[in-house]
């Protein structure tokens, strides 16, 4: 046999080894394509429905009797007034069949406890109310919403889920007099977190992020990009910057739950700083994305070309006016990509704040980097782990608004990077 | 005054002190008839900010640093019994604390901790007083220096030059500060723990169950802390995680920069980076609602008994989050092996498969290799996916279909609530911390080691 | 000895397109006779283009057996380019697209059905700079037999190691550690190494891409010694940027401008009596 046929005899087996191969490749990315899709399409699935909440439309008759009975208006009397009397009043006109205790109870937990926030709401606004029967739309219980969402299935037996088959009648009754209705939940933007699902909302969690990311933008960018100017024009070759270097790429790869152990027993026990807050929140997280925006920073101090330097030292700036004068400035574009995807980092970041107690049940968004607050992905986290059905829905619609802030600054960052590449 | 005035009007005094110092120096230039000054009058506006400023500055963040302990030390001093309560004095500190900073916990204190926190809010108004006259009188002294030592032949620019580069190196130093941080404050804690638990017992003991009686007249157990459960869990839920992401990831990798066009590289390359940006409490969610309720449904069809927070689970989502960091750490080994060897391989007739497999790979291997310990150390330190899909419970068991805990899982759950730090089970979690910033610092450090030594070979 | 720095050196483009404003009126067709007796390889027509620009055009030449060809010209007047044809190397890269036909055995080599793996082992390919894998040296020249499934146990394949080294005439200087890297040798070692390596599959025919550019004079003059032995084995194409290399070396000289065969003709008429006026300002230095 000479060589050729040798060879040509080899051929086939050979070829489809490579086909294998190639097929071993497309799975492999097909899988992970498929995992994405999966991730994001069960995230939506379980979510999109929690940007809708169910609203009843009910007679409200303000009572003068209940919310002012003094006649005097007087703000202190109006707030801590029962508004939730109004309420049940007006669910019992609608059920005036139902009597006793107990039936009167399920007529009346249909409504969100929520209803009477939002009744008093409305007097504290405008007194003229008072005395008056208004229609308004007030939000469901948690288990009707889930109900119309169609979470809770009618043909499993009666004992086994959260609604009986008086109050599923009760809420068809309501819904065939075309007063039960779907609207967009504002509730979930504007509110603090609850224990009820269909009060609970992400604003304070969304202040909580913010406040902790700038305290983290104020201190990393400044500090990384002065690290990075040093380290790339003015450290000397020695042991100590190559310990600098060493310990700059170690803490990039650190478990960030061990930077939240550093904030729990050094800025909390030994500097005594408030526990929960965005303060401290802001300073362990600027610990943990200094290294990426300080590697970043040098990159991109690398990528300005030497020349620029060399012709401002030609015209006799000093070395430092030759970097903050003309380096920088072209420097700051890469400079600032790598910041936002630190401080994305940060915004998705939960691990740490957990150990500084950022994870407390706070109704009231924080108004200040001192006071008790959460974190976006903390809320997930904490919501993520109730039993109800509205918190999973919940859990979802956070996660895609947690994603929506990741993607516009993911998307800013590759924005920049691309005229940055333009212009070189 | 309160603090935050204090620092705005000391900010605006040394921008005061700027304008007055440039001023100053071109009147000066003036009147003596010097042509050309050494610096520019903005250097010496700058450093006469910096010499009339920074003194007040330091006062300022150093007292900020150290109020805390020297008021609650003067407070203590106050309290009667502060002598017997000296076995809880972290405890009555923090009961204290709670009770300045929140009206709530202030209602609820006992008399003495009330009394101190009254105490503690006088002295602290005091103090701030204080501390607005010091920080006023040094800006005062500095200016007077200032005036008396500035004059034109000042090397202003050199000055301000040498501070910068000080402040540079500051920031710099910042990363081996951190470090520092990070292994005082787990160290110093796990000793204390040590003191309480041997480390023989915390290293090879195999029964881990934190809770202790926190009060000497509860009844309940004293408490185990063998760890080898919670290694155990981890490397097996690693393990799964290395099962899926390295043979994905590498696979991925080689297919988009040997084998796919252009165009599908563009394409599916960010794509698979998203999976990288995903924050972790988004796995940890998707974990326990999808993954972990599907694979349990898919054992009962199959006749196996799937735990509800399952290794698999938790191991098969956390390798899905390292899939684009193998591939994308593979994919630059890759990228970095010269293009000769490809060539020299398919000009002999091997095709892309045998390029790949037997020149490319060895060459690669080494980078490869790195890449993997740094997602091993990844997997290993990964803590909400765990957190919110693994157990509680600490099972020493080698199936992935049992639940299993692990060394982060721990952490949380005895530092998340409340705490008390002289109690092992708090200490505990700082002992699990040390054994992972140790094992995750040899593992960069090789990996590392490695990646580098491979990219010199090419360079 | 023309292996210093300055003749790698790709030409700048200014000078490029001075030349090409300067010669706007020349004709570019084939000067002389591109055709041999007993050809192995035959280009006819050949165009090729990188995305939308053209890097050959209307190429006919012949690869004569049992003996060398070499292709001269300036940098970028599509020698390697061409070179890399044969064997379908070009296929490597993204948006390379060949016109025209590559024959060999009266086949297209660019048809649909045939397969690069095997016309690669029977046209190997010895790369410009030495790149021998960083296996052993056993290990890169068994490489080939290896993978082309030609040796039935360790006993063939260390003849057929031993015999490519000899010829390679490399077999003196490692035979005491063939197990060593191939990456630890000089950089001369290493091209006859590759040299070795491509030899191993016994091709038919050898394409050497400026195998001396990268190696000093001492180096350069043991590789054209040894394509001188080849010659009796393999038909022998080679580029180079060397006058002198290809005057020592070829039978057969093809000089190439701008991507278009200029002239070709046996080698010692092209040196001493060059027809087109392309070629005799190229040998006499006047560019290049």
């Amino acid at each position: 046999m000479s060589r050729a046929e040798q060879i040509v005899s080899g051929l086939a087996r050979r070829q489809r080894a490579e086909k294998r191969f190639r097929a071993y490749g497309i799975t492999a990315i097909l899988l992970g394509m498929s995992f994405l899709v999966l991730l994001f399409t069960s995230i939506i699935a379980n979510g999109y429905q929690a940007f809708t909440q169910t609203y009843i439309e009910l007679p409200i008759y303000f009572d003068p009797e209940v919310i002012d009975p003094n006649g005097d208006r007087d703000p202190q009397a109006l707030f801590s007034a029962d508004y939730w009397k109004l309420v049940k009043t007006s669910m019992y006109q609608q059920f005036p069949q139902v009597s006793g205790r107990s039936g009167r109870r399920e007529v009346t937990r249909i409504m969100s406890g929520g209803s009477a926030f939002d009744l008093r709401e409305r007097v504290i606004e405008n007194p003229d109310l008072i005395g008056t029967t208004q229609r308004v739309w007030l939000v469901a219980d948690d288990d009707i919403d889930m109900l119309m969402k169609g979470y809770i299935d009618r043909e499993v037996p009666e004992d086994e889920r959260r609604l009986n088959d008086r109050m599923i009648g009760y809420v068809d009754t309501l819904d065939e007099a075309g007063i039960v209705e779907r609207k967009f939940n504002t509730t979930f933007f504007t509110a603090g977190d609850s224990r009820e699902p269909e009060q609970a909302g992400i604003l304070g969690a969304l202040m909580g992020s913010f406040l902790t990311l700038i305290v983290t933008l104020l201190l990393s960018f400044p500090i990384g990009v002065a690290a990075a100017i040093y380290l790339e024009e003015f450290a000397p070759r020695n042991r100590f910057i190559d310990l600098i270097e060493i310990n700059i790429n170690n803490l990039a790869a650190v478990p960030s739950i061990i930077f939240g152990l550093l904030g729990l027993a050094i800025f909390i026990n030994w500097f005594g700083m408030p526990r929960s807050t965005p303060v401290v929140g802001g300073l362990v997280l600027t610990l943990m994305t200094l290294p990426t925006i300080i590697i970043a920073s040098r990159v991109s101090i690398q990528a300005v070309p030497p020349s620029i330097k060399e012709a401002a030292l030609g015209v006799g700036a000093s070395r430092m006016q030759a970097m903050f004068h003309h380096v920088l400035p072209i420097a700051m574009p890469g400079m600032l990509t790598g910041t936002i995807i630190g401080m994305a980092q940060a915004l998705g970041e939960s691990a740490p704040l957990l150990m500084i107690g950022m994870v407390a049940f706070i109704v009231e968004p924080p108004s200040g980097f001192t006071d008790p607050a959460t974190a976006l992905p903390v809320q997930i986290y904490l919501w993520s782990d109730s039993p109800e059905r509205g918190f999973t829905e919940r859990t979802s619609a956070a996660i895609l608004v947690l994603l929506a802030f990741l993607v516009t600054m993911n998307a800013t960052a590759v924005y920049l990077r691309k005229k940055i590449a333009k212009r070189f | 005054m309160s603090p935050l005035f204090l620092i705005f009007i000391l900010l605006a005094l040394s921008s005061a002190a700027y304008f007055f110092s440039q001023r100053r120096m071109l009147r000066q230039t003036r009147d003596a008839n010097i042509t050309r000054l050494n610096s520019l009058p903005e250097h010496f506006g700058m450093l006469g900010a910096i010499w009339a400023g920074a003194p007040a500055l330091l006062v300022y963040f150093l007292w900020l640093i150290f109020e805390g302990d020297i008021l609650m030390g003067q407070v203590l001093a106050i309290l009667p019994d502060a002598e017997s309560m000296a076995a809880t004095r972290e405890l009555l500190i923090g009961d204290i604390r709670n009770a300045i900073n929140n009206p709530i916990s202030y209602q609820m204190a006992s008399e003495e901790v009330r009394m101190a926190a009254d105490r503690y809010r006088e002295l602290s108004q005091t103090a701030s007083i204080a501390l607005a006259a010091a920080c006023l009188s040094v800006f005062a002294i500095c200016s007077a220096l200032v005036l008396k030592f500035l004059t034109p032949r000042v090397r202003a620019r050199i000055q301000i030059e040498k501070f910068v580069r000080g402040f540079l190196l500051l920031c710099s130093t910042l990363a081996i500060f951190t470090t520092i941080g990070i292994v005082l404050s787990v160290l110093f804690e796990a000793s204390r723990f040590f003191q309480t638990v041997p480390i023989t017992e915390f290293l090879f003991g195999l029964d881990w169950s934190p809770q202790m009686a926190i009060r000497e007249d509860q009844v309940g157990s004293s408490g185990a802390f063998g760890a080898v459960p919670l290694f155990v869990g981890t490397l097996l839920i690693s393990f799964v995680a290395m099962l899926v992401a390295a043979p994905i990831g590498l696979m991925s990798a080689i297919y988009l920069s040997e084998y796919a066009p252009s165009k599908v590289r563009t394409a599916a390359k960010p794509l698979l980076e998203i999976l990288a940006g995903v924050p972790t409490v988004v796995y940890g969610f998707f974990a326990a609602i999808v993954v972990s309720p599907a694979l349990r449904g898919f054992g009962a069809t199959i006749g196996l008994d799937v735990a509800s927070e399952s290794a698999l689970a938790a191991g098969l989502v956390m390798g899905i989050m390292i899939i684009p960091f193998v591939s994308s750490l593979s994919d630059d080994v890759i990228a970095a092996v010269p293009q000769a060897m490809r060539d020299g391989s398919l000009g002999m007739g091997a095709t892309h498969s045998e390029t790949m497999r037997r020149v490319i790979l060895p060459a690669a291997l080494p980078g490869i290799i790195g890449g993997l310990l740094l997602a091993i150390s990844r997997a290993i330190g990964e803590t909400m996916i765990v957190v919110m899909a693994a157990g509680l419970s600490a099972n020493l068991t080698a199936n992935p279909l049992e639940a299993v805990t692990t060394v982060t899982v721990q952490i949380v759950t005895l530092l998340v609530g409340d705490q008390e730090f002289d109690s092992p089970k708090t200490l505990a979690a700082f002992a699990l911390g040390l054994t992972l910033f140790f094992v995750t610092l040899v593992l960069n450090f090789i990996a590392l080691y490695v990646v580098r030594k491979y990219r010199e070979q090419y360079e | 000895m023309d292996t210093t720095e300055a003749l790698d050196m790709p030409i700048p483009d200014q000078l490029e397109e001075t030349v090409i404003s300067g010669k706007k009126d020349i004709d570019l067709t084939t000067v002389g006779d591109y055709t041999t007796e007993n050809p192995r390889m035959k280009i006819r027509d050949v165009n090729v283009f990188y995305g939308a620009k053209q890097a050959v055009f209307d190429v006919n030449l012949d690869i004569g057996s049992n003996s060398v060809v070499s292709m001269i010209g300036p940098s970028g007047c599509g020698k390697t380019t061409l070179l890399r044809c044969l064997n379908r190397m070009n296929d490597t890269i993204d948006g390379c697209r060949v016109e025209g036909r590559v024959e060999m055995d009266g086949k297209n080599v660019y048809a649909r059905k045939v397969d690069p793996v095997l016309l690669r082992a029977r046209v190997g390919m010895v790369f410009q700079k030495p790149n021998p894998f960083p296996k052993s040296i056993f290990d890169n020249v068994a490489y080939g037999p290896r993978i082309h499934g030609l040796v039935r146990d360790r006993t063939d394949l260390e003849e057929i190691v031993h015999t490519s080294l000899e010829r390679a005439g490399l077999l003196d200087e490692v035979k005491d550690r063939l197990d060593q890297p191939g990456t630890g040798l000089s950089g001369g070692q290493q091209q006859r190494l590759c040299i070795a390596r491509a030899i191993a599959v016994s091709p038919e025919v050898i394409l050497m891409d400026e195998p001396c550019s990268a190696l000093d004079p001492i180096a350069t003059a043991r590789i054209e010694e040894l394509i001188g032995e080849l010659r009796k084995n393999f038909s022998i194409a080679i580029v180079t940027h060397s006058m002198q290399q290809a005057a020592r070396v070829s039978q057969r000289t093809a000089y190439f401008h701008l991507g278009y065969l200029v002239e070709v003709g046996p080698t010692k008429d092209i040196f001493t009596m060059p027809k087109h006026q392309l070629t005799e300002e190229y040998i006499t230095g006047r560019f290049g």
